[in-house]
């Protein structure tokens, strides 16, 4: 019983942290020190999720009873303008990147690539799905389950989850090159706009946005969120089955400032490129 | 730019008043069990939802209906705020023991 419940639990948050690793893997495609950047990302959100869960009680009574939608909200939206400040970077320099791995095939250097805002974005993504799973086996722990039954639990479940994970970087790296930073962009920005979203619902539950928090709608008979599918484009999309207004507006609001955002960084890129600062590209 | 959009976003939406009356509603875990499993609240209200967990160790109070997901620890208490609400069913459940700990709010 305690196997199947820890590897259930263990997969559903290890799932949605590994769909997050999945495309900054690939978004960075190319840079030669991903892994370490990546790498330390991970390591970072996990000492930092066990930190998390052994100050859980403090953090809850924390801003009178509301620190966890604050701690929540405050490290989902750090997440989104990591994002933003990575995607906008990319529209300005992608193409470079796109046409130097084309052309030479190997590994770019990441240069002045803004890698410490992806590896924070890894980090907050461990860190918030990590202290769920180590709160829920301080309990089994507590409870007298088994150590080897929920070490066997725990490791299926985190092997099921990156499976996912990796499964969506092989995917993505299948995107022809020509359009692989696009699409690597604008999974980040519906990733970051999944995450306002999420940051809007957390701050209504602690009672800070009182306006508009009604469902708009509820889609939970077309794709339950419980699902495998709902779970994944929950993470990915930010999939809600039942969202509220205040949720809606800064999804569409995320979307919005970060697309104009990369547009205007691009025109504004475009034009000196063209001038003497670099020789023109033969096509 | 970014920034200052996030930053222009948190002003314009409205920042928290007094709540003293909003309607309070205690629902209690005991053995990984939530009491009342299923409890009416008035719909087209905000309410505040008091989760007093019994049990020694942690649960998470989650619904994807009532779009909400909070975590009480072993021998502690939260408070959820929810609704207003259309009339209706909101099923809840305690994700760390889904098995037993399932609920209903009943909007009315």
């Amino acid at each position: 019983m305690a196997v199947l419940a820890t590897l259930l639990l263990v997969f559903r948050e290890v799932l949605e942290a590994a769909l997050v690793v999945g495309i900054v893997a690939s978004a960075t495609r190319g840079v030669a020190s991903r892994a370490r950047w990546i790498g330390s990302g991970i390591a970072l959100g996990i000492a930092g999720a066990v930190m998390v869960a052994t100050f859980a009680g403090w953090i809850a009574d924390a801003l009178s009873g509301s620190g966890q939608e604050w701690f929540n909200a405050t490290g989902l939206l750090a997440a989104v303008a990591m994002i933003g400040w990575h995607v906008v970077w990319m529209s300005k320099h992608g193409r470079e990147l796109a046409t130097q791995m084309q052309s030479v095939g190997r590994d770019v250097t990441s240069g002045a690539r803004p890698m410490t805002a992806l590896m924070a974005v890894v980090a907050i993504a461990v860190l918030r799905e990590g202290s769920e799973i180590v709160l829920f086996g301080y309990g089994l722990l507590a409870g007298g389950s088994s150590v080897p039954a929920l070490m066997l639990g725990a490791l299926l479940g985190l092997v099921a989850g990156v499976a996912l994970g990796v499964l969506i970087y092989f995917g993505l790296l299948k995107i022809p090159v020509r359009h692989f930073f696009g699409a690597t962009n604008t999974l980040l920005v519906l990733l970051a706009a999944g995450m306002a979203a999420s940051a809007a619902g957390f701050l209504a539950q602690a009672d800070v946005l009182q306006r508009w928090t009604q469902p708009l709608w509820n889609s939970g008979w077309l794709l339950s969120e419980d699902s495998l599918a709902g779970r994944t484009l929950h993470v990915l999309i930010g999939y809600t089955a039942q969202p509220s207004g205040m949720q809606l507006l800064f999804y569409v609001a995320t979307l919005v400032l970060l697309m104009v955002g990369m547009r205007l960084v691009s025109a504004a890129a475009a034009k000196p490129s063209r001038s003497a600062l670099q020789p023109p590209v033969a096509t | 730019m970014l920034r200052v959009g996030l930053m222009a976003l948190l002003a314009v939406a409205p920042m928290a008043a007094g709540a003293a009356d909003v309607p309070e509603f205690t629902l209690t875990i005991q053995d990984h069990r939530f009491s009342p499993a299923e409890m009416t609240i008035p719909a087209d209200t905000k309410v505040k939802l008091i989760v007093v967990n019994k049990d020694a160790t942690a649960e998470e109070f989650e619904s994807h209906e009532l779009n909400r997901e909070k975590v009480v620890t072993g021998n502690a208490s939260i408070n959820v705020y929810i609704g207003p609400l259309k009339a209706g069913r909101y099923p809840y459940f305690g994700d760390f023991h889904q098995d037993t700990a399932q609920g209903t709010l009943i909007a009315r």
